[in-house]
């Protein structure tokens, strides 16, 4: 029956979905906290370097609302995918993998899982965006859609990554070595014109977060560098090449 | 479920030349067992003798390196699917989601397991009921006990009414009232769902009282398959401990009626045919004997006059702490 095999796996996906949500309603801190430093950087740094500067016609504050959303994003996700190493230490995910459910089947639960505790975290900095002058409140919808595909392809490539790790030692690797230059090179803070040297240009293109950036700010602040949905485009080819690089890693994990 | 087959017994696994390297390192030797349907059956050896990598290789999580497995009729390389909807599993280490609550531990293994939803509610009370967790189910399993803990495992290995339930080292970590309890849980359970049960264990006191028959498991090879009674009956009637100066070691050794002598640090045990018959004649024997009792044979001694090693030997955290099995002393381990 193939038709029974497919439900049986969509109901894997689900079951490893809802132990999320399970998860996300217990700890409510995480929440808080993982809103709180998205808005440290709004007002603190950008209350901060906004009174010495303004961006495209507007306030500092605005030109990095969007940028500060998809940092959000991105640490959030790549941390839930990292904690899988967690999991494994804890065995919790012993007894899920042994389950008669494929690995991509799980592997997607997660990747749903991720992306719901992250969206629902965007959706709380959303609320924000009336504080500052110029975002286009009407455009926040596709801003969040942009989001969700970041978020899709960063909590695989966070489980891709964890998939591979023993220990949580590596955290801390892959916090300096990819998450912050992700984030810096993405635009988030400053635009990414011809004023950048060349070098620096040539890293912010080939980075996939930029495109990110740059889509959701042309959403609310029509400020983009590209067309928004060459941005899309971009982001959702990175999310697919993400999905299946994740997927095919968690399937060899032992 | 799917039914067996049809072939001829009522074997439920069937392995044949089972074996798996690690490198250099074999852990199982060609292992052929037949474990026939509704028995509980114990896996028994000291550990690394390649009990856990048996049990792993039978319910898919281990590759075999070559050799045949059949569970229900189904083949452990060719139909891993089928052979995990077959099979529950208790593993070693405990692996509830301390997150979740106990019934929600359950549901999301109802789902994994594909328990139909109609179905899924009645067979949650059900298993709840048996294992006396229905007070605490709706309790975050992070506060529950060890005991708790592990009988809500084997409520959870039970969930989708498989046809083996594999519990690798069940009462490890336990403190002696619990594994006590555990057990009667186990066989509670086995009765009630009709499950073949099979189990590994280094306890060997607690297996010969659960199990319908036993493998005697070392090095990787099977070197002993039976039922507890007829494994014992071989080392002849009784052990006689004695503890004495210089015994002579070849005279005892020589008796007719003796069967096999383990000497340390001073102590004999004996295995003599009738302890009431016998034992006069061996004490004038030995001279010099300081204290000396009689008792009937354990699987332990089995395991000695097949191996000659204790089982206990190569696990000091888990020895008995005295040398009359009256005055042991068990060691909790873990919390």
């Amino acid at each position: 029956m193939p038709d029974g095999r497919f439900g049986r796996e969509l109901l894997g996906t689900y079951a490893v979905w809802w132990r999320e949500l399970k998860v996300f309603q217990r700890e409510k801190s995480r929440v808080v906290s993982s809103v709180a430093s998205p808005l440290m950087w709004l007002f603190l740094f950008g209350g901060g370097v906004g009174s010495a500067i303004s961006l495209g016609g507007g306030s500092y504050q605005s030109f990095i609302y969007p940028g500060v959303l998809v940092m959000a994003v991105l640490f959030s996700s790549v941390f839930f995918g990292l904690y899988i190493v967690w999991d494994r230490k804890l065995d919790v995910l012993k007894a899920v993998l042994v389950a008669p459910v494929s690995r991509v089947s799980i592997f997607f639960g997660k990747v749903l899982g991720g992306c719901t505790d992250v969206m629902i975290q965007a959706m709380l900095l959303s609320c924000f965006a009336a504080l500052f002058p110029g975002v286009n409140l009407w455009m926040i919808p596709v801003a969040l859609g942009i989001l969700f595909i970041t978020s899709i392809a960063m909590v695989s490539l966070g489980l891709a990554i964890g998939s591979m790790f023993e220990s949580l030692e590596g955290f801390q690797v892959v916090s300096t070595f990819l998450v912050f230059p992700l984030f810096f090179l993405s635009g988030a803070l400053y635009p990414v014109g011809d004023n950048l040297p060349g070098w620096l240009q040539v890293l912010v293109r080939l980075n996939p977060l930029t495109y990110s950036v740059d889509g959701v700010r042309g959403a609310l602040l029509g400020l983009n560098s590209f067309p928004i949905i060459a941005d899309i485009g971009a982001v959702a080819l990175f999310g697919v090449l993400m999905i299946l690089l994740g997927s095919w890693l968690f399937s060899r994990m032992k | 479920m799917p039914a067996g087959s049809g072939r001829a017994g009522m074997a439920i696994i069937e392995t044949r030349r089972l074996t798996k390297t690690f490198g250099r390192i074999q852990a199982v030797r060609g292992i052929d067992l037949d474990i026939e349907k509704g028995e509980i059956f114990g896996l028994l050896g000291p550990n690394g003798a390649g009990k856990t990598t048996t049990i792993g290789m039978l319910c898919t999580i281990v590759r075999p390196t070559s050799g045949t497995a059949l569970i229900d009729g189904h083949d452990v390389g060719r139909e891993p699917g089928e052979v995990r909807r077959s099979v529950g599993i208790v593993f070693q280490d405990p692996t509830l989601d301390t997150v979740l609550t106990g019934r929600e531990n359950l549901a999301l293994h109802a789902m994994l397991y594909g328990v139909p939803s109609g179905l899924r509610r009645k067979r949650m009370d059900e298993l709840l009921e048996l294992v006396d967790l229905k007070d605490r189910a709706d309790d975050i399993t992070r506060t529950y006990s060890g005991g708790m803990r592990r009988r809500l495992e084997l409520a959870r290995g039970l969930l989708h009414r498989p046809a083996v339930l594999f519990l690798d080292e069940p009462t490890l970590g336990l403190d002696p009232q619990t594994r006590a309890r555990t057990w009667e849980y186990i066989r509670r359970m086995a009765r009630n769902e009709k499950t073949t049960v099979v189990l590994t264990t280094h306890y060997m006191e607690e297996a010969e009282q659960v199990c319908d028959r036993v493998g005697i498991i070392d090095h990787g090879r099977i070197i002993a398959l039976d039922t507890p009674e007829r494994l014992k009956q071989q080392l002849g009637g009784y052990m006689v401990v004695l503890r004495a100066k210089d015994p002579p070691l070849g005279t005892i050794r020589a008796l007719p009626y003796v069967s096999e002598v383990k000497e340390s640090d001073g102590t004999l045990e004996i295995a003599v045919k009738e302890a009431h018959l016998h034992l006069p004649d061996l004490l004038s024997k030995v001279p010099n004997v300081e204290c000396v009792e009689t008792r009937v044979p354990t699987l332990n001694d089995v395991f000695i006059k097949l191996t000659g090693r204790d089982i206990r030997e190569q696990d000091p955290g888990e020895d008995l702490g005295g040398w009359v099995e009256s005055v042991a002393r068990y060691r909790q381990r873990g919390k």
